[in-house]
């Protein structure tokens, strides 16, 4: 049925103790019966969703048959750990430090990104820091064309539209990050005969928001169905710390500073949450638009965004295809 | 010489079609048909920059600009007037 209430922040509101029940009994079910397994691995970043994902698997399962992972690199935040070890002393569940700078310097990474970086500024090196960002989409109605921003060891910051190649060597050596952390996960998940739990929430997997065999690999994926905001609501009743919840969501993958937002969707989160629930449920952009704040040509420009993302990114969802079936496996 | 259209059919065809011509009209939506994602406009602009030896500015990359062959060719034509102009825009 098409929702006809006039459409607030409150429209995303859910009875948290209801789908925390809900999403525990799935975890359990799922890890127990479907995966036979005995645990969850969660890697956490401090982030809200997989320390809302650490806090369910925990209430599911017991903090016992939880193995928290920090997964820190050379670019993390040191906030990231110091948050995460927060979300494993609130929950009492074993953690364990895995500094994956070491395996990642070996791959390559950081030296491949740089040389990516130098196609297009020649004199970047040690001591510059980077991020790659999009215009605003949203305003501008231009193209997803990523930049590159640098700034020198003086402090110096400019902003440089990236080359094909240079975009992809950057997106490819830094995607080893996704990667070896989910290699580092699925040891402790085989060690443990644990399962691996994914922590996106519904804006990322909606959106292909990951990294597919990094971040998007894993065996379950309690909070996927759930906009941003019924995660934060999560949080508040979970007893997630407050300092996590009120953090800014960021990618934690660049040197410099890097939000969702800009790098990604193109509205604040709650926002996109709104654009995202209107889309989903066939709101007309005029409906919505007092909601979210934005004018109604903006809304029909996030609608098809939301349209040309999901088509650009189907591909990461899909499990390797074959060229004939296999009935027997299926 | 080939003309524009020719040349950015041929650069469309050969980098985003496995050279099948025949599935390119050239009013086609590059983002309506999937043509190519947004990886495949940073190497359009490349083609275009190295190309025509021009340099297109970040409030020139819009669908209205660069989102057919159409609107490829006319764009370019109003960009770089010194252009041969004949390509004969189809539909």
């Amino acid at each position: 049925m098409q929702p006809t209430l006039a459409i607030s922040k409150d429209t995303l509101r859910i009875d948290a103790a209801a789908e925390v029940a809900h999403i525990t009994a799935a975890i359990r079910e799922t890890v127990v019966h479907q995966l036979h397994r005995k645990g969850a691995v969660v890697g956490v970043s401090g982030g809200i969703d997989s320390s809302v994902v650490a806090f369910l698997c925990a209430r599911a399962l017991g903090k016992e048959r939880v193995q928290i992972l920090f997964t820190p690199e050379s670019d993390s935040s040191s906030d990231s750990l110091r948050l995460g070890r927060m979300v494993a002393d609130a929950l009492g569940a074993d953690s364990q430090l895995e500094d994956i700078a070491p395996i990642l310097k070996a791959a390559g990474c950081y030296e491949r990104r740089d040389a990516a970086i130098r196609r297009v500024v020649p004199e970047y090196g040690p001591g510059w820091k980077s991020k790659i960002v999009l215009p605003d989409l949203l305003t501008s109605g231009q193209y997803p064309i990523f930049s590159v921003v640098v700034q020198s060891p003086s402090g110096e910051r400019k902003q440089i539209r990236l080359t094909a190649e240079a975009y992809l060597g950057i997106l490819a050596a830094t995607n080893l990050k996704q990667r070896t952390r989910k290699l580092i996960e699925y040891y402790y998940a085989d060690l443990k005969h644990y399962a691996v739990a994914g922590t996106p929430n519904r804006l990322e997997y909606d959106q292909g928001f990951f990294v597919k065999y990094g971040d998007g690999a894993a065996d379950f994926k309690p909070i996927a169905h759930l906009y941003k905001s019924q995660v934060f609501q999560l949080a508040a009743y979970l007893g997630v710390p407050r300092e996590i919840q009120e953090r800014t969501p960021t990618t934690d993958t660049y040197s410099l500073e890097q939000t969702q937002e800009e790098f990604y969707f193109s509205l604040p989160l709650e926002k996109m949450d709104l654009c995202l629930y209107g889309k989903n449920n066939a709101i007309p952009a005029a409906a919505l638009a007092p909601a979210v704040g934005i004018p109604e040509a903006q809304v029909e420009r996030m609608y098809s965004m939301i349209e040309s993302k999901r088509n650009a990114t189907r591909y990461l969802h899909l499990a390797p295809v074959l060229m004939s079936p296999v009935p027997e496996i299926e | 010489m080939p003309s524009i259209e020719q040349e950015i059919r041929s650069f469309i065809v050969g980098h985003f079609l496995l050279g099948d011509e025949s599935s390119l009209k050239n009013d086609d939506s590059f983002l309506e048909k999937g043509t190519f994602d947004s990886t495949g406009i940073l190497e359009l602009v490349s083609f275009l920059e190295q190309k025509y030896s021009i340099e297109l500015e970040p409030d020139e990359l819009i669908p209205e600009n660069l989102d057919s062959v159409n609107c490829l060719v006319q764009f370019l034509q109003r960009k770089v007037p010194s252009l041969n102009a004949v390509a004969q825009v189809q539909t």
